[in-house]
């Protein structure tokens, strides 16, 4: 994608704009002592940032997007002259879908490596066993998985959303559009789909007037959906509320349509099914039904488009690109607006200087980073096609974060 | 149950009772291989799952074949993806027990090692081949979907599919090892070895075929199991625990155990996830599982064996 011989692809000529516009350019650049005062891995041409994910083990199927999203805005960064003038140079670590690893390579990138940002973690375990590490050895971690909330670090920039942003307005489009009442809310057995669904079903029976006919949790890896199937057949609910992970995922949708039941006969909507399930689960068998996000690789926008073709330049035709993995990409762009904004690398003054950074160039469109350290995001509906792709049929205004909703937990 | 009329209640009964056998199925057919191998061989093969993941990515690239180069064929591809995902796991079985179970007999807790990292092993080289992500195996047509006897009541087809295949491979193994010369000699094998080595039973070559069928079992359950759930590089372990716990509970060396012990489990479970929920039905299977083996420790059927 460094081919100098071709015409410059759209983003980099976009972005090559933007940074003359906004002057962020090569002016003024300080030494490395002066961005610099509590010995980071920063030279007068390089800083060095951890990139930490699991590539090995069962996460790898959901992490290496963003591994890829990562990697592609630090190219991109570097490709327009880097941050403060110096390149990012990348010290990746594989946490290997295990919780101890890790808190071992977090240390080892803080303690060791002394990065000046790190890029990671994905599933909410992975989050916990990282954040006293980066707490006690004040580093700055980029998170990019939307999750349940009730959590804010000023080590942490939360980049995906957390729960409310999710579910609220998602719940209140859905209860319009189908003049829902009863619900049906299914989850995989952990800490994420119980919180969620305890806000949906706080949200259900306060604010929308509705009922919740049935919650139900099932173990992590379980293959077999038919007795919820068919009780699902029994309660006959205007919705089905999912949030399913993992391999149970595909099962679960696979016998849905396997039992006849097809979008045209319940309607189902799930905040746990990204553009990357759908490649496991068969575009074929999620027809019609309904996820809740920030974000779809089909969002018809400017930035979106260069976002998603230069996507598919550095890393393959076939790539897909999900929510976390948009959310990951945005992680490098905010670390730099913020050491920017901040003028110096010390995490102390990004942390600081994070709060109401504004992107316009996000993919998802504007997103503006909140002072406990989530984005204002927006939440988008989308209808899943044959292809693999969704239709987005609904799009709120911007929301603000609240990880820790009142009366919610 | 009020609000109900009885039709409906009787739907349910019936597609309850589908359920349940289905289920009964998906664990008879992943732990007829485990059984047979740990019934003769008193190997416990870890890899088990990875065996049965392999099946599962020969038939997603069968699959994918059949949809790209041949498309006349894809109505048609499945019945083949099953034949070869038989053949890639039995080759792959006879080579792993002749490069590496043979070394380690009569030390149970080294191949109980050994298999557990050839497990990873396969696992990570299937996510370095096919890509960290799960893939999606297209069904042909007449796979899709549900057969509905009445307005309400559907059956889904993959369900009978896994029946259908179910029913043959038991019936393939009852008869290999009660009607065929092999079977003599594996019986004969796992009753005494040294005494059926002295009448002239080479239980070398017999113990590879047992491990190399074995796997290929595994194989065609994870070509089976396509049709129902997910194909990526840790499918196999989804599976794995259930099936562990069928052949403990059903009595090492006893098919019959197998049978009833799979079916056991899988109606109690798919009762009780009726009734409860999925993680309490999980909770009060293995309970009640953990209870009879206190008592009977052999499991349900044990057999005789002079060891």
């Amino acid at each position: 994608m460094q081919d100098s011989t071709r015409s410059k692809p759209a983003w980099k000529r976009r972005l090559l704009g933007l940074a003359l516009s906004t002057g962020l350019g090569f002016t003024g650049m300080a030494g490395a002592a002066e961005v610099n005062t509590t010995g980071l891995a920063v030279t007068d041409d390089t800083v060095q940032v951890g990139i930490l994910h699991s590539v090995t083990g069962t996460m790898a199927i959901s992490e290496t997007g963003s591994v890829e999203a990562e990697k592609l805005a630090i190219e991109q960064i570097n490709a327009m002259g880097g941050v403060l003038g110096r390149q990012i140079e990348i010290i990746q670590e594989d946490g290997a879908s295990d919780w101890p690893t890790f808190a071992e390579k977090a240390r080892k990138l803080l303690v060791q490596d002394h990065v000046a940002a790190v890029f990671g973690c994905w599933t909410s375990a992975s989050r916990k066993a990282v954040l006293p590490v980066f707490e006690n050895q004040n580093g700055m971690l980029y998170y990019p998985t939307f999750y349940e909330g009730l959590e804010q670090s000023k080590n942490v920039i939360y980049t995906g959303q957390e729960a409310t942003q999710q579910i609220i307005a998602g719940l209140d489009w859905i209860a319009k559009e189908k003049d829902a009442k009863t619900f049906y809310l299914v989850g995989s057995d952990y800490i994420w789909p119980r919180t969620s669904n305890k806000i949906a079903r706080k949200h259900i029976e306060d604010v929308l007037g509705g009922t919740v006919v049935g919650e139900e949790y099932y173990p992590l890896g379980n293959t077999n959906f038919g007795s919820l199937i068919n009780k699902i057949r029994l309660k006959k609910p205007d919705v089905v509320y999912s949030s399913i992970v993992g391999g149970s995922n595909v099962a679960w949708w696979k016998q849905l349509k396997a039992a006849g039941i097809t979008a045209d006969r319940q309607t189902i909507m799930t905040i746990s099914v990204t553009e990357d399930e759908v490649l496991g689960i068969g575009g074929e068998n999620m027809e019609g039904f309904y996820s809740a996000m920030k974000y779809f690789q089909s969002l018809d926008n400017e930035n979106n488009v260069a976002f998603v073709n230069a996507f598919k330049e550095r890393w393959g035709d076939d790539s897909v690109i999900g929510d976390v993995t948009q959310a990951a990409y945005l992680g490098p762009w905010l670390w730099k607006a913020a050491v920017e904004k901040a003028g110096s690398f010390d995490i102390d003054a990004v942390a600081a200087a994070s709060a109401d950074i504004e992107l316009t160039t996000a993919p998802e469109g504007y997103v503006k980073v909140h002072e406990n350290h989530h984005l204002w995001s927006k939440l988008r509906v989308g209808q899943w096609q044959a292809d693999g792709q969704a239709k987005v049929v609904y799009e709120s205004e911007l929301i603000e974060p609240n990880p820790f909703p009142e009366g919610y937990q | 149950m009020g609000g109900y009329t009885s039709q409906e209640l009787t739907a349910i009964f019936v597609m309850q009772g589908f359920s349940g056998l289905s289920l009964f199925c998906v664990f008879l057919l992943m732990a007829l291989g485990l059984a047979i191998i740990f019934g003769q061989m008193g190997v416990i093969n870890m890899a088990h799952g990875e065996f049965l993941t392999l099946g599962a990515y020969i038939t997603w690239m069968v699959s994918e074949l059949a949809t790209q180069t041949w498309p006349w064929m894809q109505d048609f591809y499945f019945p083949l993806a099953v034949v070869l995902a038989f053949a890639g796991t039995f080759i792959l079985g006879y080579l792993v027990e002749m490069l590496l179970i043979r070394r380690l007999y009569s030390r149970p807790l080294d191949t109980l090692l050994a298999t557990w990292g050839l497990g990873l092993i396969l696992q990570q080289i299937y996510r370095s081949t096919f890509g960290p992500r799960e893939v999606s195996v297209t069904m042909p047509d007449w796979l899709m979907g549900s057969w509905a006897p009445t307005d309400i009541i559907d059956i889904p087809l993959n369900g009978l599919l896994v029946m259908g295949i179910t029913a043959m491979m038991t019936l393939l193994v009852v008869i290999l090892l009660y009607r065929s010369r092999w079977g003599i000699k594996v019986r004969a094998t796992t009753q005494n070895r040294a005494m059926a080595n002295a009448a002239g039973i080479n239980t070398q070559r017999v113990d590879r075929f047992t491990f190399a069928l074995g796997c290929g079992i595994a194989g065609v359950a994870g070509a089976a199991f396509t049709t129902i759930a997910s194909t990526g590089p840790t499918t196999g372990s989804l599976y794995i625990v259930d099936t562990f716990l069928v052949v403990v509970f059903g009595g090492a060396a006893s098919l019959l155990g197998t049978v009833v012990s799979a079916f056991g489990i899988a109606q109690s479970q798919s009762i009780l996830e009726f009734f409860l929920s999925g993680s309490m039905a999980k909770v009060i299977t293995l309970l009640t599982v953990v209870g009879i083996l206190m008592f009977r420790p052999q499991g349900l059927f044990a057999s005789k064996v002079r060891r």
